[in-house]
């Protein structure tokens, strides 16, 4: 049904005219979606329907945008300044960059996991769990709270490795350790999305498929949508990929196709593709 | 030969206890130069030979032992040892001075007399204790909020904007006031408001919390960009909003630093001499209203003390060191505390 191609040229990289906005589910669809730096256009034209409860990966060479458009997705790029977009993003049917929307409320709504752990230092790791509640200055009982740190940490994979030691810092942990850290926190706040940004780059083998396990079960509840660089990985977590090119330095990104992730691996239509995903370039 | 194309095992390092006779063996020789050149022991002679003696004996003994490279390398490092060594000398001659000559009356008179109606022997300190505490402390609370405040705004919400720049060199203008300007600022605000000549503990606050306020943004600045910006962005990405974030994750994060600087700023002004001789003046006795009538700072009663002693003299000199060896103890406690102070506050994480 949704198998968009695009032609790498100029104007509209992409249409999906037929992508059928997903609504409810937690499905989310970019219409072309511009995204500046300040005056810099960093991504061009983006369409591309992420389709609810399902895998989708974000690949293609270093500086052309996955980062920059993964963060557009939860309106975390314009945390940065003077950078903006153009276009929509919707949520279920509703434009996240609509008129009266809050941000603050989209990203509870649409969780992140960054490339480096970053888990808050002053917390221990129950509290760092459950960071998303405190801060918001949430009321919970404590059993509620026990509760919601274990139930995310199993969701994590994290839960044996630390339950003897929950009160303890939680950057005392490992670097995979805290990667699935700071996935349990994502994951507690109990969001629609999971945008995850190159989340295993500094992870060893074995976390690394333990973080890969842990998104093969989470997907029946998230979306998620995934960076990397690792072809590998893609290939083996993903139902969908979209890969992202760039013409050269200071050109805007775009993407290239999006389409099962069988096909961009084995048969993919554009030849910028097929010469990324078997090695030529990038 | 160097040494670097030598195999490892003729390499024969010095061993450790040769440095330390050879500083010896260079300040024997500096200590003799110095009987000789000026008749006694001159430390600054001494230091100052003795480093130059010690750094080519090291070079020689090293060369030949170890070669060309290692001998640099020594060499280089006795040079930051030496310069080290110099910078300390003045630190604690200093703290020397002032122990030798301030404990003559530092007894328990300093704290519970004050300089009413004494002449020459006795008296002590306590008018100007009380003083230093009330004019420091409404400093603080004058420059801290508006200072750390300031900083926040500049780090986290100002993006790059001409408010932020004007305010950012102001700041670095405020830096650079002689205090003695801060001092007249005060002296002449509060002669417009309170009349020719009025002295206060306010005003030399006033004066005071002018020259903290800049030290204050300063230091919060910095700590505040020490925070990585990957926790500011983790708790955004959590859906908490930029206040919650700023209140509950960064200023924690960085709370140990903050009140490093806060301290600092404390120190830097509690020993303010010039613009609280200008503006809060001189009194004999204890003065708790810091809104009228003169009233005496540490700093304040050491100056006076040496620069106008009664009779006998001596008398206002010891008070006056032992008021100087008190504000050097304030300051020492100052920054104990904060040390621990940060200590416990730091993020566990980090322990
Ligand atoms: N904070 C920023 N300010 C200005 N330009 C930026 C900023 N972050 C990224 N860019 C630019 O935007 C473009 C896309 O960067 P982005 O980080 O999205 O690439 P990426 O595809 O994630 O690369 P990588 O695979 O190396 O992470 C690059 O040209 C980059 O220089
Ligand atoms: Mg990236």
């Amino acid at each position: 049904m949704m198998s968009e191609t695009a032609q790498g040229t100029e104007e509209n990289v992409m249409t999906i005219d037929d992508a059928k906005a997903p609504t409810g589910d937690h499905g989310i669809t970019a219409r072309d979606l511009d995204i500046y730096y300040g005056d810099f256009l960093a991504v061009r034209k983006v369409n591309m329907a992420i389709e609810p409860r399902s895998i989708t990966a974000l690949i293609g060479p270093s500086g052309c945008g996955k980062s920059t458009f993964l963060r557009s997705l939860n309106r975390m790029h314009e945390v940065i300044p003077r950078a903006r977009v153009d276009g929509t993003v919707l949520l279920d049917g509703e434009d996240i960059y609509g008129p009266g929307v809050d941000p603050v409320v989209i990203r509870r709504k649409i969780g992140m996991v960054f490339q480096r752990p970053n888990p808050f230092p002053t917390m221990s790791i129950a509290e760092n769990v459950l960071a998303g509640m405190r801060l918001n200055a949430k009321r919970l009982s404590r059993s509620a709270a026990d509760d919601i740190v274990e139930k995310s940490l199993r969701g994590a994979n994290l839960w044996d490795e630390v339950k003897n030691r929950l009160d303890q810092p939680g950057s005392g942990l490992s670097g995979g350790q805290q990667q699935r850290l700071c996935i349990a926190r994502a994951i507690a706040v109990e969001p629609e999305v999971l945008l995850m940004d190159e989340p295993c780059s500094a992870l060893d083998p074995i976390s690394t498929m333990a973080v890969e396990s842990l998104m093969l079960e989470l997907k029946s509840d998230y979306t998620i949508v995934i960076v990397t660089h690792n072809m590998q990985q893609a290939a083996r977590v993903s139902d969908r990929t979209a890969f992202f090119n760039i013409d050269g330095t200071g050109q805007p990104g775009y993407v290239v196709e999006m389409d099962a992730t069988e096909k961009i691996f084995s048969n993919p239509s554009q030849q910028a593709t097929s010469d990324y995903v078997t090695g030529r370039f990038g | 030969m160097d040494t670097a194309t030598q195999p490892a095992g003729l390499i024969r390092p010095l061993s450790r206890s040769v440095l330390p006779v050879l500083v010896v063996v260079a300040l024997v020789a500096a200590g003799a130069f110095s009987f000789a050149v000026a008749g006694s022991i001159n430390i600054p002679i001494v230091i100052v030979v003795g480093g130059v003696v010690n750094l080519a004996l090291t070079y020689v003994v090293s060369r030949r032992a170890e070669g060309h490279r290692r001998a640099v390398d020594r060499t280089a490092t006795s040079v930051i040892t030496t310069l080290m060594v110099a910078a300390l000398v003045p630190l604690l001659s200093v703290l020397w001075t002032a122990l030798s000559r301030g404990t003559a009356r530092f007894d328990l008179e300093l704290f519970t007399e004050t300089m009413r109606s004494v002449v020459g022997e006795g008296g002590g300190a306590k008018h100007a204790i009380i003083g230093t505490a009330i004019i420091t402390g409404l400093a603080s609370l004058m420059a801290v909020p508006i200072g750390t405040f300031t900083g926040i705004y500049l780090v986290e919400y100002s993006r790059g904007g001409r408010l932020a720049r004007v305010t950012t060199s102001m700041v670095d203008v405020m830096t650079g006031i002689p205090s003695i300007v801060a001092g007249l600022f005060a002296y002449a605000l509060f002669s417009l408001i309170q009349g020719p000549g009025a002295r206060s503990g306010f005003a030399g606050s006033v004066a005071l919390a002018l020259l903290m306020t800049p030290i204050v943004v300063r230091s919060t600045q910095e700590m505040l960009r020490l925070v990585p910006n990957e926790l500011r962005e983790a708790s955004y990405a959590l859906g908490v909003p930029k206040w919650r974030t700023i209140t509950k994750v960064v200023i924690p994060t960085a709370v140990a630093g903050l009140l490093t600087g806060v301290s600092l700023s404390i120190a830097r002004v509690i020993g303010e001499t010039a613009p609280l001789l200008v503006a809060a003046g001189l009194a004999q006795d204890t003065n708790l209203n810091p809104f009228s009538g003169r009233m005496t700072s540490l700093p304040v009663m050491s100056y006076y003390g040496y620069a106008a002693p009664g009779f006998p003299p001596e008398a206002d000199y010891e008070r006056g060191w032992s008021a100087a060896l008190l504000l050097i103890v304030l300051v020492l406690v100052i920054f104990t505390v904060s040390r621990i102070l940060a200590r416990v506050l730091r993020p566990k994480g980090l322990r």
